[in-house]
């Protein structure tokens, strides 16, 4: 009788589903220092995701692992191999600087894992240095300033000084920037985390362009451009700017005076599709006192993107199966359209936005028009995979 | 011409910066001889302050008066607690204390504020640009900054020549045993003159808010230039501190901003910019070494 319960109850264990434990998803992102919101929108807009669908994305139960990079490459690369080898995470995203993402992705996609970039595009990832488990959601960095070239050429603008932090992704800025704006352009390189601009102001007043162009995303652009208008030159000179440098957190930050601005972006929250709007009223709902940045919906289309593969394949243990149904990119992007070009980077839409005064007063952004239809990156062609 | 008076006035702003932060550095080394790792958290946390009373009343004034007695009081403490106990320890557990004090400062900030940092809104007065000369505008708040700090400088100036508490600093940087043997109470005056070079500080930090962002760790980014300065400029010496914190400040500025711009003239953007931020960075920490050659004991040694 013994015998026979203990058989019984050993078929019942074997028979019971198996309390599966929830797939990890790993989020290396910047939490610390003048840029510590970006990640906070990248964490925010991941969760939101989630939450969405009650814990799971796609139907699997899914859990975030999140850790601060402090904007540190080395941070990342050590973040990165103790999820992978301690933690056995197979699926990460999350950062937002191209120099930690420089250092971090190689060693994440060479050892099998998937990384998925809610933001950091550098330039020598995209061509050459491609590769089948490196998956990006937001732009290439140079397509994003490549709008904002198109943009100023459209304005009229002939002499223009151009402004970004000495790393990967302001070069990727700048040359972005040149190559569809085609006038004249004076470069000038900051410091990453830089936190006074007297003297660019001054090389600027001397200058004396038609327009300003610059790079300068989280805390940064908050001090360049209160920075810009305290030293009296928004008055005189008007800026062009593309999304990172006019977030809704920078926007509020410097007030009314942001007013005016002109900026391009692939996403704004007044955008007419049903995706967007049920993130928009999910995120308002959520956190009422944060506003909406694109790195929040740019993380919230990471979680989109990961719900519709895990869909198909329900785990990613066959990692070929989980890799080509990402490939498929078979979600609503709340951009609009969207696709993946040969080097597994986004084909998408770029679109120049008023900053108009809300109703609250506050700054925001109005989408004025389509600038750029179904555009890839220059350097999909180099992509050998 | 009016770019370099720009860069000009930029350089004052830093340098007056520089030094309101290393004349409280240098009395503090030169009269206590202990090196304060933990001056920058003073600076951090008289900007935490100052800029949170701010915020809470609206009035960017009321922060002055909040930035300053909270770093003071933050300095006597410290002093009282922990400096104290160091000044017969050699200078390596001086340092090891001192820089525990920062980690500890540090976490106790973004325990109570976060990682984030604060950006404060200028008060409405300064709020906008002057015109220094025809042609050239130049941010109030900045020109506000030089003209407090040379007033500091001209209120240090004072209070060190021509009262018996100057006096008894000046004694003290001089020759410590001498001033105790004489029957002062040197711990009194220790107290007192750190509680002023952590007043200097939390002002600093304060007036430094709007311009740069309040955030973890402000204070070690200004703390190694500091100690630049009081190096060059003689350890105990307020004079010293003031000549070396504006001449770095503008050799500092200038650097930044034209070197790039000759460099480039031979090599590409951002190698230019690259080499040019490198050797401008390089370029205070030269001038060290080349004083140190000439002057080893700074510029302005006290009592030399």
């Amino acid at each position: 009788m013994k015998k026979l319960l203990t058989a019984a109850s050993l078929l019942a264990l074997t028979t019971l589903p198996l309390l599966a434990e929830p797939l990890k998803i790993g989020v290396i992102t910047t939490l610390s220092g003048p840029a510590g919101y970006l990640g906070e929108q990248v964490r925010d807009g991941l969760q939101l995701a989630i939450d969405q669908e009650g814990g799971k994305l796609g139907g699997v139960d899914v859990e975030l692992v999140v850790e601060d990079d402090g904007l540190k490459p080395g941070n990342g690369l050590q973040i990165a191999d103790k999820f992978m080898n301690e933690e056995g995470i197979k699926l990460i995203t999350g950062i937002i600087f191209s120099n930690v993402a420089g250092a971090t992705v190689p060693e994440v996609v060479e050892n099998d894992a998937i990384y998925i970039s809610p933001n950091a595009g550098p330039s020598n990832l995209a061509g050459a240095g491609c590769n089948k488990n490196y998956f990006v959601v937001s732009w290439q960095n140079d397509s994003l300033h490549e709008a904002t070239g198109a943009a100023a050429k459209a304005l009229g603008y002939k002499k223009v000084v151009a402004l970004a932090p000495n790393y990967q992704a302001g070069k990727d800025a700048i040359a972005g920037f040149k190559r569809e704006f085609g006038g004249d352009v004076t470069e000038i390189y900051t410091q990453l985390e830089q936190t006074d601009f007297a003297p660019e102001m001054a090389q600027i007043r001397a200058a004396a362009p038609d327009a300003v162009f610059q790079f300068h995303p989280g805390g940064m652009g908050i001090a360049f451009l209160k920075q810009y208008v305290q030293a009296g030159l928004s008055k005189d000179i008007p800026m062009i700017v593309s999304e990172p440098s006019a977030d809704g957190v920078i926007l509020n930050a410097v007030g009314e005076a942001a007013v005016g601005l002109k900026a391009t972006t692939h996403w704004n929250a007044d955008f007419d599709n049903e995706a967007n709007k049920a993130m928009v009223a999910a995120w308002a709902a959520k956190h009422p006192d944060k506003p909406l940045t694109t790195y929040g919906q740019q993380a919230y289309d990471v979680g989109q993107l990961i719900a519709s593969a895990l869909k198909k394949t329900g785990g990613i243990d066959d990692l070929d199966a989980f890799r080509a149904a990402l490939k498929e990119a078979d979600f609503t992007s709340t951009r609009g359209d969207f696709k993946f070009g040969p080097n597994q980077h986004p084909v998408q839409d770029w679109f120049m936005v008023d900053i108009v005064a809300g109703p609250d007063g506050k700054p925001m952004w109005v989408t004025k028009e389509k600038l750029r239809d179904d555009v890839g990156d220059v350097y999909a062609a180099e992509c050998k995979m | 011409m009016i770019l370099f008076l720009e860069q000009l006035l930029n350089g004052l702003q830093y340098g007056v910066m520089l030094f309101l932060l290393a004349a409280g550095l240098t009395l503090i080394f030169g009269i206590m001889g202990v090196i304060n790792l933990a001056h920058g958290s003073l600076y951090m946390i008289g900007a935490y302050a100052g800029t949170l009373a701010a915020m809470q009343t609206g009035s960017f004034w009321l922060g002055v008066p909040v930035a300053l007695i909270a770093a003071a009081l933050t300095g006597l403490v410290m002093e009282a607690v922990v400096i104290r106990r160091l000044y017969a320890r050699d200078h390596l557990d001086q340092v090891l204390a001192t820089f525990g004090l920062i980690l500890f400062f540090n976490q106790s900030i973004i325990l109570l504020f976060g990682r984030q940092p604060m950006f404060t809104q200028l008060p409405d007065l300064f709020s906008g640009a002057v015109e220094v000369i025809p042609g050239l505008p130049y941010p109030s708040y900045r020109l506000f900054i030089i003209a407090v700090g040379l007033l500091v400088a001209l209120g240090l100036y004072l209070i060190i020549n021509r009262t018996r508490i100057g006096m008894l600093v000046r004694a003290g940087s001089t020759n410590r045993e001498m001033v105790r043997a004489l029957g002062v109470d040197i711990r009194l005056l220790y107290t007192l003159v750190f509680g002023l070079g952590a007043l200097l500080a939390g002002l600093a930090g304060f007036l430094a808010g709007p311009v740069l962002a309040v955030q973890v760790g402000m204070g070690e980014q200004i703390l190694l230039s500091t100690f630049v300065v009081v190096v060059i400029g003689g350890v105990g010496s307020i004079k010293g501190a003031f000549v070396a914190g504006i001449s770095l400040g503008v050799i500092d500025t200038m650097l930044r901003a034209f070197l790039p711009g000759m460099l480039r003239q031979v090599m590409a953007g951002p190698e230019a910019d690259a080499l040019g931020v490198g050797i401008s960075s390089m370029g205070i920490y030269l001038l060290m070494a080349l004083v140190l050659l000439v002057r080893p004991k700074g510029l302005f040694m006290a009592g030399s």
